[in-house]
């Protein structure tokens, strides 16, 4: 059928409006990040990732801009405070071995990893400082200390590229999280993709769906005025489509955090970011 | 004290004469309103950021009274006109007693 060139711009129309990701580009407090990028060649049904930022109110991506307007920073002033807190029996501090948390730069862009035939996050490397060096208890997965901790060390990473391993040892866990990532659970039967890959800018009642991009966490979120972790956060979608959620720290995360952590190669890090 | 009270504060660092800028101040503090009560059903005691005040070399800029309804983290900004260089204080008063305040210098050429 000869389409009449009026018709054809009217369809790329409707096809470009479906595509609710703005064109803004995000510089915060003068540095510029990247919120696009081609999709990596494992991502096989995406051509560009966009961060979440793209999909948020002209609002709520102001609030990122300035580390001042930014809510997550009162989280990470505590956060330097607990980094210099003593704790446990050993009677050490994270600054104690960590002397400078800048140290830390680049951490946030290849977790999670395979170390010693596991795969840690990084709040488990958190949890094994505190348990083995300090001698302190544990913190919660989504806890404010462990989250204010993650954030002020994720936050020495942001502007660089996001960049997991997933080859080698990694290759298991990286098939596990596409695995999960792909299938149907839950009353309402829907898997990640089904919102995240499908439908991705579509608003999802008062919301713009967006890719899922784990880039910025952990987040500021204004409806709960707290950072939230990723597993948190994946919590939140599963109960959304009435499905039993994973333990928060469990395999079954952690395999879904390197899948998606690989599926935002290229994407700046944002921690700690501001979404709705 | 109430924990983890912090104030934030920005203030640019230079400026011309007769500018006008903008001051932006948070203090990290849970504004308990005294409405609230705990799980064994007792109140739980007001403890709120009561006045906040900001001067410019030793003269009042700004002098507020907060009330309970403002919500955690209270957060202002405000304009100020700066003939000189000098040096900004921020204070804030608790419900407890505690003053929490911070200064930030700046430049007028």
């Amino acid at each position: 059928m000869n389409m009449k060139p009026w018709i054809a711009a009217v369809v790329a129309g409707i096809a470009s409006a479906a595509a609710a990701q703005d064109t803004n580009s995000l510089s915060i407090e003068g540095e510029d990040m990247v919120t696009a990028a081609a999709a990596p060649a494992h991502v096989e049904n995406l051509d560009t990732i966009y961060s979440g930022w793209r999909f948020r109110s002209g609002e709520t991506q102001a609030l990122e801009t300035d580390d001042f307007d930014n809510p997550a920073f009162v989280f990470v002033d505590q956060g330097i405070d607990l980094f210099d807190k003593v704790d446990g029996a050993e009677g050490k501090a994270c600054s104690s071995c960590h002397e400078n948390v800048e140290d830390f730069a680049g951490l946030r862009t290849q977790l999670p990893r395979v170390q010693d035939g596991t795969l840690v996050t990084m709040e488990n490397l958190v949890n094994d400082c505190r348990t083995e060096r300090m001698g302190a208890e544990p913190w919660k997965w989504s806890g404010g200390q462990m989250t204010a901790v993650t954030a002020l060390i994720g936050l020495q990473s942001r502007g660089m590229p996001m960049d997991v391993a997933i080859d080698g040892d990694a290759a298991r866990f990286w098939e596990q999280g596409k695995e999960l990532y792909y299938t149907r659970v839950g009353q309402l039967d829907m898997s990640c993709s089904n919102c995240h890959e499908d439908n991705y800018g579509v608003m999802i009642r008062a919301d713009h769906l967006s890719q899922g991009q784990i880039n910025g966490f952990p987040t500021y979120r204004l409806k709960n005025a707290k950072l939230n972790s990723i597993h948190g956060r994946f919590k939140g979608c599963m109960k959304n489509i009435r499905a039993t959620p994973f333990a928060e720290g469990g395999d079954e995360f952690k395999a879904l955090e390197l899948y998606l952590a690989s599926r935002g190669e290229g994407l700046s890090v944002e921690t700690p970011s501001v979404r709705n | 004290m109430a924990s983890g009270v912090k104030p934030r504060v920005k203030v640019p660092k230079t400026a011309a004469a007769g500018d006008t800028i903008t001051i932006k101040t948070l203090i990290s503090h849970k504004m308990e309103s005294g409405q609230r009560k705990d799980d064994d059903g007792n109140v739980i005691p007001r403890s709120i950021i009561n006045r906040f005040t900001a001067d410019f070399n030793g003269q009042n800029v700004i002098d507020v009274t907060l009330e309970p309804a403002i919500s955690t983290n209270p957060y202002f900004q405000f304009e100020a006109v700066v003939p000189e260089s000098g040096e900004f204080t921020f204070t804030w008063y608790d419900d407890d007693g505690d003053v929490y305040d911070t200064s930030k210098k700046i430049e007028v050429s």
